[in-house]
């Protein structure tokens, strides 16, 4: 019987608990058995951590379990892993995919980075130029290339992966999708200093990297389609995240509001206000997106939510530095460091200021998903392009 | 000292869709207003004395029985929420139709039920079934939280005196609700001075009202009374919120409808990028007003304790984004946009009233500011 009602799920949290009490069972153990018992993501399929249920009772579940104090998988550390990989995986993986990768993705035991961007391809991603080819006695992939601004690489134990099989056919056509293990001789991984000081993105270096025809994901030639999958998922694991009212970046800022009466200024109020509405509306507009998700009609709000995320951030995160006044002159640290995580809140409102710059870059740019708005939404027609038939070999580079 | 406290997020989440009913709902009165409420009827009429076609409003109000959403079943109405008077409001800004819902079905209703009186029940019955409209005598700026007007007068035994300006829909009323120092009272349409102004938006026509001596009948005390006017300004704001999100998505759509057809440069204008990303923040901006609209509606459907912070958020945002979006519409239509015959300004004239209807964005984030903790300087 898969469990399908808010009542059943309930009562299996509980079961769960009664059988490993959060005070006492060691934090991965739980985090197994609750896996195993299908409250990991109860919309995925019963064995790979759900229970075929729908989606919108996942808050129930959570919301149980933080009650009771039950350790979290930390999803900023994984947050590639599970709002990218993993539901490419469950579309497009074999039975065996999902075995192997999901369990230890969600556990957090195996970190995930995405291999996506290149030098020369990144809006324009499907121009990626990575080099796959097959070798036919071994059934290996030999891969070369060089990816840039991989998020976590340093800390990944696999990545997802996007390769150029066949340079004769136009750029959509001829990329397949790989699975890749990030520990393999031929990869190398180097910090890439950014905007903040320390270096949470990297190059990475791809040289005769071997990858088993049984790491593909999809058919040879089709990595297309499934990167849009996971680009798709990108979009809306930023938008349907649950926060509550006066959650995220606008937390801090109000914080300091209240308790710094002496920082207050008319003009900051004003603005201040306008950000407090604006981050509720957002608060309530992904609302919406989740509860449209649930009832089966995914709209194209998504895209819409990472747009507004990406300018809140940035706009908040500058009022603040302005409203600390002198303490808004000076910077946490400079030195060189390697995060394991994006924490937003933990930090200073000059690193927020900065790192908030990314966030109309990362994921695909605010103009890049204006137009999929423009165009896909709104079924504006696109702008004349002469690069959809051209073999990929040809294109201007 | 007191620890600053971060606004609780409500427990329950609000429901942010449309339910079938709903959508029914809003078919019925789209295919009549499409019917009977065309842009060029609307242009015929807005110039004469009577801009509201009594007909249309009888089959809105009784036909459909819009008029008696918000009222019970027991007094003569549907007994629905909120949430179905919203949608009804999304429907009429969208149409930009002249017609008395929102001052007769929604605001003079609340005060009426806010009455809680036998002596309201007759008035109420008449309102909910369309026989008979009935509006406030306040300013159409008159906001939730803002000090109520004492501009009329008893001069004993219920007459009463005094003048109201800005006073909306009063030309199609039958009945006045004035708020005098004595109280609540209806008083016939025709026993008051009603003279039209000139407003800015001719699709929700304004009146000077004034009272000489005029007869009312009691409906509530002062206390009563002014209790039940503050909670009708606070429905009514957040009911507003649904007709500008109406306006706003029809100024959208029309205008991606528009850049498509329209060439210029040997290809449609709505091809060029700096057209698409216009359209698409607008987009964004309508999905948002979509949210809060609903949110407020729902909050006040289930008289949820958060209706009132929920109201001014959606209040102060969705304001400015029927306004913007009227005025890329008026920009993107080019030359046409700014004929009369092109609809386009009678969306611009009522988004532009409307953001300073039952109080502006700027004194509902004053009230957010209230409600917030976020005090001013
Ligand atoms: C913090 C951070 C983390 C990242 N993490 C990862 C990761 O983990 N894995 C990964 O694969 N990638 C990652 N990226 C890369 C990211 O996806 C790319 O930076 C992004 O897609 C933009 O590509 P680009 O940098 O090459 O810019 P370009 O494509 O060169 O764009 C330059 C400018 O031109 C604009 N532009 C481009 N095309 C158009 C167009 N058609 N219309 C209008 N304007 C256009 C862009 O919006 C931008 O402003 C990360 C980036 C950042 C900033």
């Amino acid at each position: 019987m898969t469990a399908t009602t808010a009542e059943q799920l309930l009562t299996r949290v509980r079961g769960l608990l009664a059988a490993h009490p959060p005070a006492t069972t060691p934090r991965t153990d739980f985090l197994r058995a609750r896996f195993d018992a299908g409250l990991a993501w109860v919309h995925y399929p019963e064995g790979l951590g759900g229970l075929g249920a729908p989606r919108s009772l996942q808050a129930v579940v959570d919301a149980e379990l933080e009650a009771a104090g039950a350790p979290d998988n930390d999803p900023r550390r994984i947050g590639i892993g599970l709002g990218m990989a993993a539901p490419t995986i469950l579309a497009y993986g074999t039975e065996e995919q999902k075995r192997r990768f999901l369990r230890p993705l969600w556990l957090g035991e195996e970190v995930w980075c995405q291999l996506f961007s290149e030098p020369g391809a990144g809006s324009d991603l499907a121009a990626l130029g990575t080099r796959a080819v097959l070798e036919e006695e071994s059934g290996e992939w030999v891969v070369d290339g060089q990816k840039v601004w991989t998020s976590s690489a340093h800390t990944a134990r696999w990545a997802i992966l996007i390769a150029r099989t066949d340079p004769a056919q136009p750029k959509h056509r001829g990329i397949t999708y790989f699975l890749c293990d990030m520990h393999d001789p031929g990869v190398e991984v180097r910090p890439l200093r950014q905007i903040t000081g320390e270096a949470e993105f990297n190059e990475v270096f791809l040289t005769g990297v071997r990858i088993p025809d049984a790491h593909r994901l999809g058919a040879v030639g089709e990595g297309w389609a499934v990167a849009r999958t996971t680009l798709m998922n990108e979009r809306v694991s930023i938008g349907g995240m649950r926060i509550p009212r006066e959650g995220g970046m606008i937390a801090p800022v109000a914080a300091a509001w209240r308790e710094r009466p002496a920082l207050r200024t008319h003009a900051l109020h004003q603005r201040l206000l306008e950000l407090w509405v604006e981050a509720e509306v957002a608060r309530l507009t992904g609302e919406r997106l989740r509860q449209q998700l649930a009832v089966g009609q995914p709209g194209p709000e998504g895209s819409g939510m990472k747009l507004t995320f990406a300018r809140l951030n940035q706009e908040i995160s500058a009022l603040e530095v302005e409203l600390l006044a002198e303490e808004g002159l000076s910077y946490e640290e400079w030195t060189l460091r390697r995060p394991e995580l994006v924490d937003f809140t933990g930090r200073d409102a000059g690193y927020r200021y900065l790192r908030a710059k990314g966030n109309s870059i990362e994921g695909g740019t605010s103009e890049v998903l204006l137009n999929i708005v423009a165009e896909r939404v709104l079924g504006l027609p696109s702008e004349p392009r002469d690069d959809k038939d051209l073999a990929w070999k040809d294109l201007a580079r | 000292m007191t620890t600053p406290m971060t606004p609780a997020t409500p427990s329950a989440p609000a429901d942010l869709l449309y339910s079938e009913a709903e959508e029914e709902l809003r078919t019925a009165v789209r295919s009549l207003l499409e019917a009977r409420g065309t842009p060029a009827g609307i242009l015929a009429r807005i110039e004469t004395d009577r801009p509201h076609d009594p007909a249309l409003w009888r089959t809105l109000a009784a036909g459909i029985g819009a008029a008696g959403l918000l009222v019970p079943e027991k007094l003569g109405g549907q007994g629905a929420s909120h949430r179905e008077a919203a949608v009804v409001l999304e429907e009429l800004g969208r149409a930009v139709v002249p017609t008395p819902y929102l001052t007769s079905a929604v605001l003079a209703t609340e005060i009426l039920l806010g009455c809680d009186t036998e002596d309201a029940v007759p008035l109420l019955r008449e309102l909910a079934s369309g026989r008979q409209v009935c509006v406030p005598a306040v300013p159409l700026t008159l906001a939730p939280g803002a000090p109520l007007p004492a501009a009329v007068r008893d001069s004993g035994g219920g007459t009463l005196t005094g003048t109201v300006t800005s006073v909306a829909d009063a030309v199609a009323a039958d009945v006045l609700l004035v708020l005098a120092d004595t109280g609540l009272y209806a008083v016939p349409a025709a026993s008051a001075g009603i003279t039209p102004q000139v407003p800015l938006d001719l699709t929700r026509p304004l009146a000077t009202v004034t009272l000489d001596a005029a007869a009312g009948t009691r409906l509530a005390d002062p206390a009563t009374a002014r209790a039940a006017v503050a909670g009708a300004l606070l429905s009514g704001a957040g009911l507003l919120a649904s007709e500008q999100l109406g306006i706003a998505e029809w100024c959208l759509t029309e205008t991606v409808g528009y850049l498509k057809v329209r060439h210029q440069f040997n290809r449609p204008v709505g091809s060029f990028q700096a057209l698409k990303h216009r359209l698409a923040r607008l987009w964004l901006d309508v999905a948002s007003a979509r949210a809060a609209a609903r949110a407020a509606a729902d909050a006040l459907a289930t008289q949820s304790p958060d209706a009132p912070l929920t109201v001014a958020v959606a209040q102060a945002y969705c304001s400015g984004v029927a306004v913007r979006a009227a005025e890329e519409c008026v920009q993107l239509h080019g030359g046409i946009g700014m004929t009369w015959e092109h609809p386009a300004h009678l969306y611009l004239k009522r988004a532009k009233a409307d953001s300073l209807a039952l109080g502006t964005a700027g004194h509902h984030r004053g009230l957010v500011a209230d409600f917030a903790e976020l005090p001013a300087p």
